[in-house]
């Protein structure tokens, strides 16, 4: 690849604290490389800020290699930047040309409240998980892994589903903030597997249940949530929730 | 001080099963007034917390990040070790417990090996009963791949992902537990001290990352689970967040520290590209199975990779190790990769680098592909077509990452690797029991140090958190806590949590007033270089002799002159690096006085001074044949505690995968 060298202006959300009202600042940043990870071009831009005496931006990150899904900027209007398939992490200022302004936001959403700058509050999905996002197996109850054979296709399926790392883009990148995408990919994962079955249907009516409490929003099936997802999660797997739901109304009515 | 391993008398292979019989149990009314403190929430702190919450203990989990889902076990991407012998290929209990002794070059603890051997397979059955969705073959079952350092295909695997699907396989135990009120879950929340009464461990001081306030929780135990030390060395593969803070707090109230030198130098991650770089990315060790690891034969040679033809390649693993081929053990690869760029041949615009090629995997998989389909009328392209969808399907998503970080095609043009800090074996040491030297205070998974020796093998790590947390500690725990049931909680108004939260506030204090010039990145990047050049692949004397001098005046000058912005009662990021750099400076200067006292060659600690003529690690059997246990005795002071090995089955011989 060839490298180049690049001069940005950033507009980053700067906001104190949760009750503090927050605004677009603007910084410069010079001869950024453009093997750099955006994370990476952050820090630079925090070196720069402690240097001068300034407060460094506050941002969530991790592993920086796309797994721990704790990275989450809204870069240029969408969720996790430019790439597809990608988490700002893994994002690479090749991405970018000399002269670029990028503005970089929270992920905006009722259920995500900002803690500071960058830094949002996501333990809703812990709560929704806690409703039913397991099957209820306690240590030590198990039979022998290869006494249950898994149809190919639904274990890769359920595999599919399950690659969700919970960073919230599918929320960020979509107008209702729904987490229609995030929840239906765990009811996919364990309704896909017999394991699951005992609790299918308790297991669906309870996640949907706190994920409204949360207040997040309707889906109206604009799809921008499968195309931010970094892990590439599909819609599918909202289609498959509704039914699942539907049976499990029907079924817990009747 | 003497320290007892509590290593269970009888046979090897009954020492667990008799352990068990006869350990001492608390009835379960009893377990609800019991109260366990479980820091770090990866495999082996969800498994243990969610265990012990369906037991009906009373735990609190403590994570530094957002969520308990983010601990670095979900990065772990290769698979996870067991001795199903679902393959009929050979493997036991007995195998894996053999190769994990041979393969950590004679240093781990034979008990406590053993018994990991024989849980793992209890390990696969309740992940699977989990809803952990494991590859598997046509028929429905599972599927195995091969991993270094044996003969045997006993990985089992979630594509790349492995870690992060067993991760959140605990995660779901975890916040099952945490509905039904057995589990509190404290998340943003860092461990900065245990608090010591009568010489147990009852609790911890903890800082909560958003408000910045000191927290004090009781425990009648307190469980570390808070991974390894890697980012001593500032990059490595480590997550960014990864600290050796609350093992360290550990070490200096009296938990020793065990071989605080053995660390894993992994053979295959992305090489360096600039001063920038702030972490390394693996690409799994599950890549050599297919992927074969060469360097040009001429010194220097400029051409791009596929210009080079075949019989200009030097294929050297396989050329010093045909039993074992690319397959060797990682601290065998990682040291043959840096012979090679060393001697001049190394790849790249930095030269620090060596190939790991996929064409004739390719290429192969595609002609098996061809043959399923009865097509014997193909071109190469197709060929080539077909092959690399199998290829995508083991590692499609490490291709993926691959591309992104280097804007490379891996599929076109063979990936450029280096060895990178992975993993520290060395850790808190603990009995067979896995406490620590304080008692009550426990460490379990890469935390501590038991298990793996000098080198751990490939699709370990996940094997011994999880065993450690769904099925060790579940019954070691109650040994003590039997004991305790007469013990009240304590209130934390207790003095010694008083006395001991103003000691953390007061280094908080301390760290916030120095008001001098310089980041705490730009410190951490400089003991990182300090370790890496001097204690990190290669060591000797006098290296050694110099870092800790090095280290000693960098600690000086972080004291004077570090700066931090904001305050501390509100979220700084900064404050909270900061108290972990200060941590690692000190375990930096205890990890080189190990290095110096461990004059020979064993595992990933590769002494200069002690190599065979080949350039073979050099174990020395009658003088270090023992876990170096370090006891904490004040500023730059230490007391080296033995504790000798002895080796009743597998008898140590030099390793040899030739």
């Amino acid at each position: 690849m060839e490298h180049y060298n690049m001069n940005l202006t950033l507009k980053v959300w700067r906001q104190r604290n949760n009750q503090a009202t927050g605004s677009l600042e603007t910084y410069l940043v010079k001869d950024i490389s453009s093997e750099m990870s955006f994370l990476e071009m952050f820090d630079v831009l925090n070196e720069q800020l402690i240097v001068a005496g300034d407060d460094p931006i506050a941002f969530d990150h991790d592993c920086r290699e796309g797994i721990c899904g704790q990275c989450s900027m809204h870069i240029n209007g969408r969720a996790h930047g430019p790439w597809t398939k990608n988490t700002t992490c893994q994002l690479h200022m090749r991405a970018f040309q000399d002269g670029d302004t990028i503005v970089v936001e929270p992920w905006r959403s009722k259920a995500f409240p900002v803690i500071k700058d960058l830094v949002v509050d996501r333990s809703a999905f812990d709560r929704v998980i806690q409703a039913g996002g397991y099957i209820s197996v306690n240590t030590g109850n198990a039979v022998d892994a290869n006494s249950l054979p898994i149809d190919k296709k639904d274990a890769d399926d359920a595999f599919m589903a399950a690659a969700c790392i919970g960073c919230g883009a599918c929320v960020a990148a979509c107008v209702n903030s729904s987490a229609m995408l995030f929840v239906s990919a765990k009811v996919s994962q364990l309704a896909l597997l017999p394991q699951g079955e005992p609790e299918r249907e308790s297991r669906v009516l309870n996640m949907v249940a706190q994920m409204d409490k949360e207040s997040f929003g309707n889906c109206s099936n604009t799809y921008a949530c499968e195309a931010e997802c970094p892990k590439g999660i599909s819609v599918a797997n909202i289609a498959r929730m509704n039914r699942e739901y539907l049976k499990a109304g029907l079924s817990t009515e009747s | 001080m003497a320290f007892d391993s509590k290593i269970p008398s009888g046979e090897m292979k009954e020492k667990w099963n008799d352990y068990k019989g006869h350990v001492k149990l608390v009835n379960p009314a009893n377990k609800r007034k019991l109260e366990i403190i479980v820091v770090g929430t990866g495999l082996a702190g969800a498994s243990a917390a969610a265990s012990l919450g369906e037991m009906g203990y009373k735990v609190k989990a403590f994570c530094f990040q957002d969520s308990p889902r983010r601990a670095h076990s979900i990065a772990a991407q290769g698979g996870i070790n067991a001795a199903k012998n679902y393959q009929n290929d050979g493997d036991s209990v007995f195998r894996l417990f053999y190769d994990t002794v041979k393969g950590g070059d004679y240093r781990a603890r034979e008990a406590n090996v053993h018994r990991l051997a024989e849980v793992s397979n209890a390990i696969i059955d309740q992940c699977v009963a989990q809803g952990v969705p494991f590859a598997r073959e046509y028929g429905g079952l599972l599927s195995n791949r091969s991993f270094g350092g044996t003969q045997v295909q006993r990985t089992f695997y979630a594509a790349g992902q492995t870690g992060q699907q067993l991760l959140l396989g605990a995660y779901s135990a975890l916040e099952r537990q945490v509905a039904l009120g057995n589990v509190t879950m404290y998340t943003r929340h860092e461990m900065l001290d245990v608090v010591i009464i009568d010489d147990k461990a009852r609790g911890i001081i903890a800082r909560n990352l958003v408000n910045g306030e000191l927290e004090k929780h009781f425990g009648h135990a307190v469980l570390l689970c808070t991974g390894g030390y890697g980012n001593v060395f500032y990059l490595s593969t480590n997550a960014m967040g990864c600290n050796v803070t609350a093992a360290w707090k550990a070490h200096k109230k009296g938990a020793f520290f065990g071989n605080p030198c053995f660390t894993q130098i992994h053979p295959t991650c992305i090489p360096v590209s600039g001063d920038y770089q702030s972490k390394l990315t693996l690409m799994s060790e599950s890549l050599r199975n297919d992927g074969r690891i060469w360097v040009p034969k001429q010194k220097g040679d400029n051409r791009k990779a596929v210009d080079i033809p075949e019989e200009e390649r030097d294929y050297y693993l396989e050329r010093r190790y045909p039993a074992f081929g690319n397959l060797v053990p990682r601290d065998v690869a990682s040291r043959a990769a840096k012979e090679r760029c060393d001697e001049g041949y190394g790849v790249g615009t930095t030269k620090l680098a060596v190939y790991l090629d996929f064409k004739d995997a390719i290429i192969r998989y595609g002609k098996i592909e061809q043959g399923k389909q009865g097509d014997t009328n193909v071109t190469e392209a197709d060929t080539i077509r077909l092959g690399k969808a199998v290829v995508e399907e083991k590692y499609g998503n490490l291709f993926e990452m691959y591309e992104k970080i280097t804007g490379e095609n891996p599929y076109e043009m063979p990936m450029r690797i280096y060895p990178a800090v992975h993993y520290t074996m060395g850790g808190l040491w603990v009995d067979y029991e896995l406490q620590t030297t304080v008692k009550g205070l426990y460490a379990l998974g890469e935390a501590n140090f038991s298990d793996h020796g000098a080198n751990r093998l490939g699709a370990s790590a996940l094997m011994q958190g999880l065993a450690d947390g769904y099925f060790v500690i579940p019954y070691t725990l109650g040994n003590y806590l039997a004991d305790e049931i007469r013990t009240s909680a304590i209130p934390t108004d207790h003095p010694a949590f008083a006395a001991t939260e103003k000691e953390v506030s007061d280094r908080i204090t301390t760290l916030m007033n120095i008001k001098g010039t310089q980041t705490v990145e730009s410190f951490h990047k400089r003991l990182g270089k300090i370790m890496w050049d001097k204690c990190g692949m290669a060591r000797n004397e006098k290296g050694l002799q110099e870092a800790i001098v090095e280290i000693q005046a960098l600690k000086k000058e972080f004291w004077s002159d570090l700066r931090i912005p904001g305050d501390t009662n509100s979220m700084n990021p900064e404050l909270d690096k900061a108290g972990r750099v200060a941590d690692f400076i000190e375990l930096g200067e205890l990890m080189c006085m190990d290095a110096l006292d461990r004059k020979e060659s064993c595992g990933g600690h590769f002494r200069e001074e002690s190599q065979t003529e080949e350039g073979e690690a050099k174990r020395d059997d009658e003088n270090f044949s023992y876990v170096s246990a370090w006891e904490y005795k004040g500023e730059s002071d230490w007391q080296l505690n033995k504790e000798p090995l002895e080796f009743e089955i597998v008898k140590p011989t030099q390793r040899s995968y030739k």
